[in-house]
């Protein structure tokens, strides 16, 4: 065992403080009278968690991917199709939301990962749109409407069920798996697996010249990473009880890089950092102006020309001299 | 009768892959000779729309409202280029995401505030009538115009570029910009001028696109992935393999919108067939990218040598 140092163990009062605050958000909502703020809490885990999934293959793996919101729309679009169809049990939805998500990033993956630069991101691109347009021609599930669902998924533990209709479910739900997420995040990179990920990510050739099963590594990491999107879209669909084929929109997918460039490309917190920041700036915009998307992008342009590594790297970068 | 229908839409394709090139052209150049990832150019069509029907409604004329739209983006694009782009080149793809994405989002809501969601533009009055082109085959003369503007700007911008020396600095550019730069090209001031030049043609399709299809905030959003895939196919940095491929784009996004539906309703109830047949044919494009990519990876005729 080692001894634990000052600075870590600030990390972890620093760390015990956040979850504290995060799990007291929801009564201190009802408290203030201000529950309709609870969606909104709640609209930000579940982007955190698409984000961090995110972050995974275009931070860590360093592929950047411009069709993740492929792999959300998807979850959102098996278990809104599962619920209209009459299957409330959660467990179902998860698992079929998983599988379906991971088998289309299998599919999607194994063809974009034989290009790289630019054509990887035009051919991730390309495969979301694809299932954008499918997702618009379906008619059957609304199509380019949109499919509203009257239930939700239900989770019974024991004899209580939990439905996510409840907001408060919903957003503990939501919070779990972004903690589960971020830890498993937080444990990867130091990994062995992880280091060669990141080794493949500053120089393919060489790792693989050190015998790295290169591909099947990031096949694997992509894979990870869209059914954590998948799971993300799954929960937004409980969330607003509604989902369209602009969950899939390159839009979307180019929101998701921006939460995660915005936060922070391979840090831990950089997803849920990204989507907070993001998601708040737009809501506080909205309250006082009608043009909030204007301002924004200068929030954003800010960023970009300011906070080079993003927001989480402003308080990590270590301190430098001052340029001439 | 289908083989009219055939010719039509041949024609339609035409149009619609001569004016994704006119967004294309500058989009390859910047993307293959700056190495710059620009989300903001379907906004630059945006803006040359909304410019077009708001200088057509002062003027009462669409010829000066083209014409003065045109000439107010290439000022805003050289702009935009000189004030923000610029220093974008030397960062990394995802801040350039970043911030054209930031662009998108300001150039979407500031139209919004200067003249609203959408503007009608309609096509002039002499042109609003068909044309008969073949004995039975009737076709819009405000398409035909199209077509030749589209076909007549393809050749002026070849010219441009093979045949001057403005055109050889882009080439030199396109194909080795540390070497054109060591040769004593003046990049910088030569991008200023072809982003401007590239923020033009993309007033001009957004323009006479309009009447057709329609002047709103987001309209650029759709049609820029499409001018990506265009560049893609072509090869990037390539105008040459920019006017091809927009121009198979264009023929298997409208020739698989109308063939598609024609199969599809062989065997799928119609309103089934009619919804899915747009979808097929967008997805069609797609396809189409990804099967020119395995073949020959860098594009159809890739700048770089």
């Amino acid at each position: 065992m080692t001894r634990m140092t000052r600075a870590s163990s600030r990390r972890l009062l620093a760390l015990v403080a956040l979850a504290a605050a995060a799990i007291a958000v929801p009564f201190v909502l009802r408290a203030l009278g201000l529950d309709f703020y609870l969606g909104l809490a709640s609209r930000i885990v579940v982007f955190a968690i698409a984000a961090t999934s995110l972050n995974l293959v275009l931070g860590y793996a360093g592929l950047v991917s411009f069709g993740h919101a492929a792999f959300f729309g998807l979850g959102a679009y098996v278990t809104a199709i599962l619920i209209t169809e009459g299957v409330q049990s959660g467990p179902v939805h998860l698992v079929a939301t998983v599988a379906v998500a991971a088998l289309a990033a299998l599919v999607i993956g194994a063809i974009s990962l034989r290009t790289r630069g630019v054509y990887f991101i035009m051919i991730t691109l390309a495969f979301a749109q694809m299932l954008f347009y499918l997702a618009n021609s379906v008619k059957g599930y609304g199509g380019d409407e949109g499919l509203n669902i009257r239930a939700r998924s239900l989770f019974s533990l024991g004899e209580r069920v939990l439905d996510l209709k409840d907001p408060f479910a919903l957003y503990y739900v939501a919070l779990a798996v972004l903690a589960v997420s971020l830890g498993a995040l937080a444990r990867f990179a130091p990994s062995p697996f992880g280091r060669a990920v990141l080794a493949m990510r500053d120089d393919d050739v060489r790792a693989e010249a050190l015998g790295f099963p290169t591909y099947r590594y990031k096949l694997l990491v992509f894979v990870v990473a869209g059914a954590l999107g998948g799971v993300a879209g799954a929960l937004s669909v409980n969330l607003q009880g509604y989902v369209s084929p602009n969950a899939m929109h390159w839009t979307q997918s180019g929101t998701l890089m921006v939460m995660v460039i915005l936060g922070g490309v391979a840090t831990v917190w950089g997803g849920a950092i990204g989507a907070l920041a993001l998601l708040v700036v737009e809501e506080a915009l909205s309250s006082w102006t009608e043009h909030a998307e204007f301002w924004t992008g200068f929030v954003l342009l800010a960023v970009v020309l300011f906070a080079r590594q993003g927001l989480v790297g402003l308080w990590t970068a270590p301190p430098r001299s001052r340029r001439r | 009768m289908p083989s009219l229908l055939v010719v039509e839409q041949a024609l339609n394709g035409l149009q619609f892959g001569l004016m994704l090139f006119l967004l294309a052209a500058g989009l390859t150049l910047v993307f293959g000779v700056m190495d710059m990832i620009n989300l903001a150019h379907g906004s630059l069509y945006m803006v040359g729309a909304f410019l077009a029907a708001w200088l057509v409604g002062l003027t009462g004329s669409f010829t000066l409202g083209v014409v003065g739209a045109v000439a107010l983006t290439f000022a805003f694009g050289m702009a935009l280029e000189a004030g923000l782009l610029r220093t974008l080149y030397a960062r990394d793809h995802l801040s350039q995401v970043l911030a054209t994405f930031a662009l998108i989002l300001i150039l979407n809501d500031g139209t919004r505030m200067v003249f609203g969601n959408d503007l009608p533009l309609s096509a002039p009055a002499a042109l609003a009538g068909p044309v008969e082109l073949l004995p039975g085959l009737q076709y819009p003369a405000y398409r035909l115009l199209i077509l030749g503007v589209g076909l007549a700007l393809a050749v002026l911008l070849w010219l441009l570029v093979q045949k001057t020396r403005l055109g050889a600095l882009v080439r030199a550019g396109a194909s080795n910009r540390t070497m054109a730069t060591a040769m004593g090209t003046d990049i910088p001031r030569l991008f200023t001028i072809v982003f401007g030049i590239g923020a033009a043609l993309c007033a001009v399709a957004g323009a006479l696109l309009g009447p057709l299809l329609a002047v709103q905030v987001g309209m650029g959003e759709n049609i820029l992935i499409l001018a990506f895939v265009v560049i893609v196919i072509g090869g990037i940095g390539s105008i040459r393999g920019a006017l091809v491929g927009a121009i198979l784009v264009g023929a298997v996004d409208t020739l698989g919108r109308t063939l598609l539906q024609h199969v599809l309703r062989e065997f799928l109830p119609p309103q089934w067939a009619s919804a899915a047949g747009p979808a097929f044919a967008s997805i069609a494009v797609y396809v189409f990218m990804a099967i020119v990519l395995a073949v020959r990876p860098q594009g159809l005729f890739p700048a770089r040598g």
